[in-house]
């Protein structure tokens, strides 16, 4: 087992956020989180990647627990990309992606040819070597968190937790970063928020209501009608589309006399 | 395509600090030649020969006495200056991730001001905790304040200015209403002279104390420099880079307050050099915390330098303070980084 939580709880405000969460992330596979806003998903990957620490429970890589890890030496085994990060720094793309090799260097350390090996690599995965040189600030949505996983990669994880990395971003885009990702081979914990996407990308499912995991499994056990409706408060029909994956098509009141 | 150097490159740091050297020898030379008593240049160099290394060359007495006692002391003191609220500057616009953070807009120096006057005014501390120890305390003060109002404002980075408006509102109120109401007429005038910034009274004594901290403040943020980078994205990314978030901005905070706090102690507060001074060095070296600290130092030194050089020449027979001088240029700079800060997104 990679990363694992086990009865996590965080809360802030006198509110459970994260409560009483128990999941594990498949080794090499994509672990989607989903489930409406507010429910936790975003406070469950920082108490993943520790920027937050657990309240209760505990955080397991390994089975050690992460907060016993030196902070240097989980960031080399455990990335995370942050929703919508940017920066007001003059950057270039190649400046960021150097930024992932930060746990790997010393206070003095000049750079070395592991870290420009690293960097061209991962630039090389998220297909954007020729952009090396390219300013930050003129760059896309999707082309900016292609360049944060790059960052990612760059400091070599086996974990890569992202955080709603397709929000924001056209149709198009949200495909290429999630086949990106697939193609990754890391273990991924992704939270998302669009379902058929989760369905298409994700080999488990994990559901989260109200700072609770209310299901988890493989998309076509966990994406059930009713269950959606429990959670979401929506009805869908769910049809099988291409390749065994689960489609769902969402039901829409309509008033009468309002076209659909 | 740009790639990046592979290993240490001693060749182009070793000409580049000679380069940097030089400009600056060149500046302190500058500085002990000209004032009320022009000395020509080469005297100038003869005299800090005879001073440094004790090397006999002929230079008349009261020449080696204005340039040595008087004139290398202070430039040298304009340098250390000059340095640190560069540095203090880079270090506070990285940590907060706002370009117009700085000492002086922070409140950082009213902060110390409103310490130093205490200890000066009202006599807290005496003797152990001297005028510096009392600027530390308000500069710490200063920030604590600023810290608290910017968070407990949401904590987004433009709200730290705000709350650094507001801290040093506070603090310029009241060490004033200290100097109006408890000081006798000449401590208000020396107060109010001092706080505009003035190397007038700097002798030897005073560098024992700025240079260490100078220096020793400078280690430790080159010790923080990957750190510093890592906070591009925020403390959030910096933190999952392996970071250790809270530490690192506890030691800067309080590097950038010792700084601050020492100059204002010794020269009083001068402005918008923390904040032009990082704002030239990246662009002439880039973003990057290993280069540009060593930069703001070296450029910060000089800038002061000539500064105080034109503090002394600008208006004949008078001394302008110098943070009248910095803010001259300053707050012309500070209107064209406003400008291009706007860039959209």
């Amino acid at each position: 087992m990679t990363l694992a939580t086990h009865d996590v709880r965080w809360g802030a405000g006198g509110r459970m956020i994260v409560d009483g969460i128990t999941l594990s992330a498949p080794p090499g596979r994509i672990l989607g989180l989903i489930g409406p806003n507010g429910s936790g998903k975003s406070s469950l990957l920082r108490l993943l990647c520790r920027l937050r620490g657990v309240a209760s429970g505990v955080v397991t890589l390994d089975g050690r627990d992460i907060a016993a890890l030196p902070r240097r030496e989980l960031a080399r085994r455990l990335a995370f990309v942050e929703q919508q990060a940017t920066t007001d720094v003059q950057l270039t793309v190649c400046d960021v992606v150097r930024l992932g090799r930060t746990p790997h260097r010393a206070a003095f350390a000049s750079w070395t040819e592991a870290d420009e090996h690293a960097v061209e690599a991962a630039l090389e995965r998220v297909g954007l070597a020729e952009r090396h040189d390219q300013p930050w600030h003129t760059l896309s949505g999707g082309e900016r968190q292609r360049v944060h996983i790059a960052r990612a990669l760059a400091q070599d994880p086996r974990e890569l937790i992202l955080d709603e990395p397709t929000n924001h971003l056209d149709i198009q885009h949200q495909l290429s970063i999630l086949g990106l990702i697939r193609r990754l081979g890391l273990t991924c914990i992704v939270a998302l928020h669009d379902l058929n996407l989760a369905s298409l990308f994700c080999d488990r499912i994990g559901v989260l209501h109200a700072g609770r995991l209310v299901a988890s499994g493989s998309p076509e056990n966990v994406l059930t009608p009713e269950l959606i409706r429990q959670v979401f408060g929506v009805e869908v029909h769910i049809r099988d589309g291409v390749g065994g994956r689960r489609h769902i098509e969402y039901v829409v009141d309509v008033e009468p006399g309002e076209r659909p | 395509m740009s790639h990046a150097v592979i290993g240490p490159n001693w060749a182009a740091r070793i000409g580049v600090a000679a380069i940097a050297l030089a400009a600056f020898i060149f500046a302190v030379a500058l500085a002990v030649s000209v004032g009320e008593m022009t000395i020509p240049l080469p005297i100038a160099f003869r005299a800090l020969g005879n001073g440094l290394f004790d090397l006999g060359l002929p230079v008349s007495a009261i020449q080696q006495g204005v340039i040595f006692d008087y004139r290398l002391s202070r430039a040298v003191m304009a340098a250390l200056c000059g340095g640190a609220l560069a540095i203090s500057g880079a270090i506070l616009q990285a940590l907060l991730r706002n370009p117009l953070a700085e000492p002086y807009i922070l409140g950082v120096s009213a902060g110390a001001s409103t310490g130093a006057v205490c200890v000066m005014i009202l006599g807290f501390g005496g003797a152990t905790l001297g005028l510096s120890g009392g600027a530390f305390l308000g500069a710490v003060a200063a920030l604590a304040v600023v810290a608290l109002l910017a968070t407990g404002a949401g904590g987004a980075s433009d709200r730290v200015i705000l709350a650094g408006v507001a801290g040093s509102q506070l603090f310029n109120a009241a060490t004033a209403t200290i100097v109006t109401t408890l000081a006798s007429a000449e401590q208000a005038r020396g107060v109010m002279f001092w706080l505009l910034g003035n190397f007038g009274g700097v002798r030897w004594p005073d560098l024992w104390v700025a240079t260490p901290v100078a220096l020793i403040g400078f280690v430790v943020c080159m010790i923080n420099a990957k750190a510093l980078d890592a906070f591009a994205f925020g403390a959030d990314a910096a933190q999952s880079l392996g970071v250790a978030v809270t530490r690192v901005r506890l030691v800067l905070l309080a590097t950038t307050a010792l700084l601050t706090a020492t100059m204002v102690a010794i020269v009083g507060t001068i402005g918008f050099v923390g904040l032009v001074i990082p704002h030239a060095a990246r662009f002439l070296v880039g973003p990057g915390h290993a280069r540009l600290l060593p930069a703001c130092l070296v450029i910060g030194a000089i800038f002061m330098i000539l500064a105080d050089i034109l503090s002394r020449i600008l208006v004949p027979q008078q001394i302008l303070p110098i943070g009248i001088v910095t803010a001259l240029f300053g707050a012309p700079a500070f209107a064209v980084i406003l400008y291009r800060a706007r860039r959209p997104a």
